[in-house]
């Protein structure tokens, strides 16, 4: 059918009209103006002396005072500085160990066994932290798998589970080996993308594997580690909830304890509401700042655009 | 010449001890892979007794199915199984409906739909700033969610993520598409539902498995929207059975509390950890390429 460039253009009006765009986004605008937008007019408990059955209405407006009551306790900032380590690790770790596993993967031979690596070191990644924490506690208990291991080579046992030596390493090992199967995929997914000529070049030139993974490999995904890495700093005060929340027990609470989890118990067990939403303001406030400069860092350093 | 050779012998020599060294390092990270199931799953089906001496490791001591048997009789671990099945159809479902219909107007260009950023803003602001877990909790209670099963759905149907990585893959298609559809006279729900859903089936896929295994292993919304354990799912089920264990670590010597929390329904425990992650690792191998490229799609946009 040929139609003339008068008629084409009536039919192009059609997708000129937007209304139908406005319908498709109702359900969504509707779910995210209740379950995002009504809570956080919440924040304003933060300036008050919340109580549940005067309401938002008629509670006292104490200015910045749950803030400064907040600043006065001790185990805040002990919250604060274990975010910041556990967090800190988490995400440098995530990046190296991907990184160094999936250059291993690639120096493999054969496809079977990569694959079946790849596949395995996946599965976790699928888990939930109510199923894997549960796994955790098991192996790391006082006569789970690892306390049988060491006592078989002739070794005492030792208390991971409340020991605060041990703890937060756990945290922080399980949670990379959890994930590391996305980042690897990312990775060797990257690596694939190289061209292979230019390996063929160096073989030429005479460098040996280690030159070409200094050389070529490195350097071709080195913007996607750049990336990755600052993307990840972002969360920087997102050091894992849930993890921490259903492994940790109040033995190991001064070297796990996060920001989250005491505002989850200032909130929820003490029912302090105020000075609990003035802790989760103050943490939303610093980590707005933090992922905003790591996604402007991204984009000029990157050029990637989260939106 | 003989120089060359030398460095290629020399060069084939440290490969070879690499070579051994990789594929011995990878079969030990392999083995903190598949240890921690199977350990789990012998547990399982280990007497107690052997479970609680310590003496499973790979494999099952004193053959027992008693956890399970136990299990089958335990009408609050299978409600919650049922519950979490009807969470991921009816969740996953939502999700996706949400995701498609929002992700097409916010793939058109700004100078075709003026109020596209408008849109964006409004729903790239919930990735900055929530308004925490009591304010959000007081709205669910106000509509009368709380307890039901809808607020298990509502609060997390709309995942920005999961629409920012559709909204690129629908930018991603080929600009010819949309001008031929428009020649045509299709209408924005034509090209969306006839022409883009046809092209994006793997990408839908990857989101879909996504949004299912989001549902099958979300648990704190459970734990804290329902206040009666009969509603819960199965993953707020398990996470507060660990949660009780942990809470008894207290006021106790050290070596009280570890043998306590050890001793207490190990087999059990065990029996219910591996039945809930029976469907992932069922599924997970056949749809493993979707998970793949899910991850790659939603990060790596070229």
């Amino acid at each position: 059918m040929v139609y003339s460039s008068k008629e084409i253009r009536k039919k192009r009006a059609k997708l000129n009209r937007t209304d139908a765009l406005h319908i498709m986004l109702i359900p969504a605008v509707v779910f995210t103006f209740i379950f995002y937008y009504l809570p956080l007019f919440g924040i304003v408990m933060a300036f008050q002396n919340f109580k549940p059955l005067l309401g938002f209405t008629k509670s006292e407006w104490v200015g910045f005072e749950q803030f400064r009551y907040i600043f006065t306790i001790p185990s805040f900032w002990i919250a604060c500085r274990n975010t910041f380590i556990i967090a800190f690790f988490k995400i440098i770790l995530n990046i190296i160990v991907p990184l160094t596993l999936s250059l291993l993967l690639n120096e493999l031979i054969g496809n079977k066994f990569k694959r079946f690596v790849q596949t395995i070191i996946f599965i976790p990644y699928f888990f939930s932290w109510a199923i894997l924490g549960g796994m955790v506690i098991e192996i790391f208990s006082y006569d789970g798998a690892i306390n049988n291991l060491i006592a078989a080579l002739g070794g005492e046992p030792i208390a991971f589970l409340i020991s605060n030596a041990w703890f937060r390493p756990i945290i922080i090992a399980s949670d990379v080996w959890k994930n590391i199967g996305y980042n690897t995929v990312l990775f060797l997914a990257a690596i694939t993308n190289i061209d292979p000529t230019l390996y063929e070049a160096a073989v030429v030139d005479g460098a040996g594997r280690f030159k070409q993974l200094t050389k070529i490999t490195l350097p071709s995904i080195a913007s996607m580690i750049v990336l990755l890495t600052i993307l990840g700093l972002g969360g920087i005060l997102n050091a894992g909830f849930e993890q921490i929340f259903i492994m940790y027990n109040p033995i190991v609470e001064k070297t796990v304890d996060i920001i989250d989890t005491f505002v989850y118990r200032l909130g929820i067990v003490s029912t302090q509401y105020s000075a609990a939403a003035a802790a989760g303001l103050f943490k939303s406030v610093v980590s707005m700042v933090f992922v905003g400069a790591s996604y402007w860092l991204a984009y000029k350093t990157t050029e990637y655009r989260v939106f | 010449m003989k120089n060359k050779e030398r460095t290629k012998i020399r060069e084939s020599k440290s490969r070879l001890i690499f070579n051994i060294f990789n594929y011995t390092l990878l079969a030990l990270l392999s083995i903190t892979y598949i240890f921690p199931i199977l350990h789990v799953f012998s547990l399982s089906l280990s007497s107690s007794t052997a479970a609680a001496a310590g003496k499973v490791s790979f494999f099952p001591v004193d053959f027992s199915w008693d956890a399970y048997a136990y299990l089958m009789r335990k009408a609050d671990f299978f409600r919650s199984v049922n519950i979490s099945f009807w969470r991921v159809v009816i969740g996953s479902l939502v999700n996706m409906t949400l995701i498609v219909l929002t992700a097409y107007p916010l793939s058109r260009s700004s100078e075709k739909f003026a109020w596209r950023n408008v849109y964006m803003v409004f729903f790239a602001v919930t990735m900055f700033i929530g308004g925490g877990l009591i304010p959000t909790y007081m709205v669910i209670r106000q509509l009368k969610l709380l307890d039901t099963f809808w607020a298990l759905i509502f609060p997390a149907a709309v995942n920005v993520w999961h629409i920012i990585i559709m909204m690129n893959f629908f930018r991603g298609l080929p600009s010819a598409v949309e001008e031929a559809a428009a020649i045509d006279g299709a209408s924005h729900w034509r090209i969306l539902f006839q022409i883009y859903l046809p092209m994006s089936l793997p990408s839908l896929a990857s989101l879909l498995l996504f949004c299912i295994i989001g549902h099958w292993n979300a648990w704190f919304d459970g734990m804290f929207y329902m206040n009666s354990p009969s509603n819960y799912p199965m993953a707020t089920y398990l996470a507060t059975q660990i949660l009780n264990n942990n809470r008894n670590i207290t006021n106790m010597t050290p070596e009280q509390l570890e043998k306590l929390v050890a001793l207490h329904e190990k087999t059990m425990r065990s029996a219910q950890l591996f039945l809930s992650i029976v469907p992932i690792l069922i599924v997970y191998p056949f749809l493993q390429k979707f998970f793949i490229k899910g991850i790659v799609i939603g990060s790596v946009k070229q």
